[in-house]
């Protein structure tokens, strides 16, 4: 590690007898903490708490709080993971004392709105997707794809499918599929990508057999790219009674243009800290709602909101559920947001989100191609894969361009993902950029690339501008530090 | 770079036989692929694999790659250090970075396997 942080822990800013508050004056009578708690259970020692000014406490966690990149600050291009701006609008919705204060104890006739918002928001995404029914309790992307692999399993098990124990991944997939597939009981098959980047139609022809009961795909795919063999794909898996998954990580291009259910997946989740603009990452929590085709809607947790054209309800009556899934009705806030989302934009407004995320990725592609490898030459959907392999023939790795980036004040690329691409730099820099910041990004990356030839020392070095230089990322897996030893003194 | 004397698979592990022993690794380029290499499960004493089967896995700083076992037999020996000390993989593959030793059930298997030469090529 070459720098370290400029700033003090709280415990290290701590002088003896400052305090952040300051009491009234005592006005009932002093009590011995000695006659009133049991012995064994009284603290030897004060607690080595930090004394600090109300000063000290704000500038300490402001300056912390800037440390962080966040999609507020600067561009946030990390593929896959759909780092768009989340509209102000959305939390002052979500604020709103009425939505707030509710419990979901409550009666459900005292609940009417919030059930309401609940069942259009899945009307929303069911027409977004082509799905019967959705539900909202699973809490991020990949607790959507245990839910949705769990109602596949259970859909075969009801109808006596016990031989079907395996489910087909492409080898360009999101990690947490196999590892859902996996968590599920699945045994998973990988399938390869053809020269175009979708699906290797013979490969999986050699695959699938009666076993299978399923495919996750997320389509566009991790390379950004469209799967144009879709309808084939998923007439192999319907053939032998195979159900198809959507993994919806990488839905923000399809909005309004195509639908999951109209390429013939049976299942699907989407991320609403995604693709619906709410906050994501540290400043969740996620929601991973899924939605499903008519013949899977008994399998679905429980409770669903039902509207019989004057009251909503919670029907707990389905006579297949895997059972519940998470509280309530999952991350409601989240919902809120959304909700307010795709009412603020429209069906028109959101068509337009996944043209402009198509046009600005496609842009970045244009642009960098000469300077980077591009190994699937073809236009992209809201994301494109670049690869360091000519960097990487002149010493410098990508994870070194990576770490650069953060001296641009910009945020890395997903970096070494997906792994059929050597070197990768996988890019995303969603609908809500300008031309001007897309074109900061583009010089800044021709930039390093010069660099690369020039001067390779200062980006194997980088980052030379950041709170900390670069971090033992081996020690930090192997050997995390993450508790605070004290100062030593009393 | 890529010693004379081992046998390679398409996966990137090596393997050298002495009185029908095998020693298993991966390889240089393997680990360089791989970055940093923070933890290795290795499988237990005894267990049997078929050639081509899943013996162990290696996790590095950017991904989780499964080791292949380049021939049948049955694990006599596994490198413990590599558990305290993921890094000898890093830094020597070839060397104190073997991971497993197997009683190899039949010595003509490695005829399939690339030689020094073959599994050069093959990085190219």
């Amino acid at each position: 590690m070459k720098k370290t942080s400029t700033e003090k822990l709280i415990f290290e800013l701590s002088s003896r007898g400052r305090k952040a508050y300051s009491l009234p004056e005592m006005d009932v009578p002093e009590v011995d903490p000695g006659e009133i708690i049991p012995e064994k259970m009284r603290r030897k020692e004060p607690a080595p708490l930090p004394e600090v000014s109300e000063l000290d406490v704000i500038r300490h966690f402001t300056r912390i709080s800037q440390m962080n990149h966040s999609v507020d600050q600067g561009f946030y291009p990390l593929g896959s993971c759909t780092m768009k701006y989340n509209p102000k609008i959305n939390e002052d919705v979500s604020r709103l004392p009425g939505l707030t204060a509710l419990h979901p104890q409550q009666p459900e006739e005292t609940l009417q709105g919030a059930l309401r918002l609940l069942h259009e928001t899945e009307k929303f995404l069911c027409e977004i997707s082509g799905m019967e029914r959705f539900t909202f309790q699973p809490a991020a992307g990949a607790h959507g794809e245990f839910v949705g692999l769990s109602i596949i399993r259970a859909y075969h098990e009801h109808h006596g499918n016990h031989h079907k124990n395996k489910v087909i991944i492409p080898d360009s997939a999101h990690g947490t599929n196999p590892a859902t597939a996996a968590m599920c009981g699945y045994e998973t098959v990988e399938v390869k990508s053809d020269a175009r980047g979708g699906v290797d139609l013979e490969d999986l022809a050699k695959i699938v057999d009666n076993e299978v009961a399923g495919l996750m795909l997320t389509n566009p795919n991790t390379l950004g790219l469209f799967d144009e063999n879709i309808h084939r794909v998923a007439e192999m898996i319907h053939d032998v009674g195979g159900l198809l998954y959507y993994d919806g990580a990488n839905a923000n291009p399809i909005l309004g243009i195509s639908r999951p259910g109209d390429m013939g997946f049976d299942v699907v989740h989407f991320n609403l800290h995604k693709t619906f603009a709410t906050p994501h990452g540290g400043g969740g929590p996620g929601s991973g709602p899924v939605g499903v085709k008519e013949d899977l809607v008994s399998f679905l947790p429980v409770p669903l909101v039902d509207f019989d054209g004057e009251k909503y309800s919670l029907n707990h009556d389905l006579p297949n559920t895997i059972g519940r899934v998470h509280s309530a009705n999952g991350n409601f806030n989240v919902v809120i947001k959304t909700y307010a989302y795709i009412l603020s934009m429209g069906a028109e407004g959101l068509k337009q989100v996944s043209h402009d995320a198509v046009l600005n990725a496609n842009y970045l592609m244009e642009k960098l191609k000469g300077h980077y490898h591009l190994p699937y030459d073809r236009t992209c959907m809201h994301e494109f894969v670049l690869s360091g392999s000519k960097q990487k023939k002149l010493g410098v790795r990508t994870l070194d361009i990576a770490k650069r980036l953060i001296d641009f004040g910009v945020h890395p690329p997903t970096v070494y993902f997906p792994l059929i691409v050597d070197e990768a730099l996988m890019i995303e820099p969603t609908e809500t950029e300008s031309r001007e910041t897309l074109d900061y990004f583009i010089e800044t990356m021709i930039h390093i690339a010069r660099e690369v030839e020039e001067n390779p020392e200062i980006i194997q070095e980088a980052p030379h501008f950041a709170p900390v230089g670069r971090l033992d990322e081996a020690q930090a897996a192997r050997k995390p530090d993450l508790r605070w030893a004290g100062t030593g003194e009393e | 770079m890529i010693p004379k004397d081992l046998k390679y698979t398409e996966s990137h592990e090596w393997i050298i036989v002495e009185d029908g022993v095998g020693t298993v690794g991966i390889t240089h380029h393997a680990q360089d692929q791989l970055g940093d290499i923070v933890f290795v499960d290795l499988p237990e004493i005894d267990d049997s694999f078929g050639k081509g089967d899943i013996f162990g896995s290696v996790e590095s700083v950017k991904s989780v790659s499964d080791l292949y076992i380049p021939a049948s037999g049955k694990v006599l020996e596994i490198n413990e250090s590599l558990l305290d000390s993921p890094e000898l993989l890093n830094q020597e593959p070839y060397e104190d970075g073997w991971i497993v030793k197997i009683q190899l059930e039949d010595v003509e298997e490695l005829d399939d396997l690339m030689d020094a030469g073959e599994y050069e090529d093959q990085l190219d």
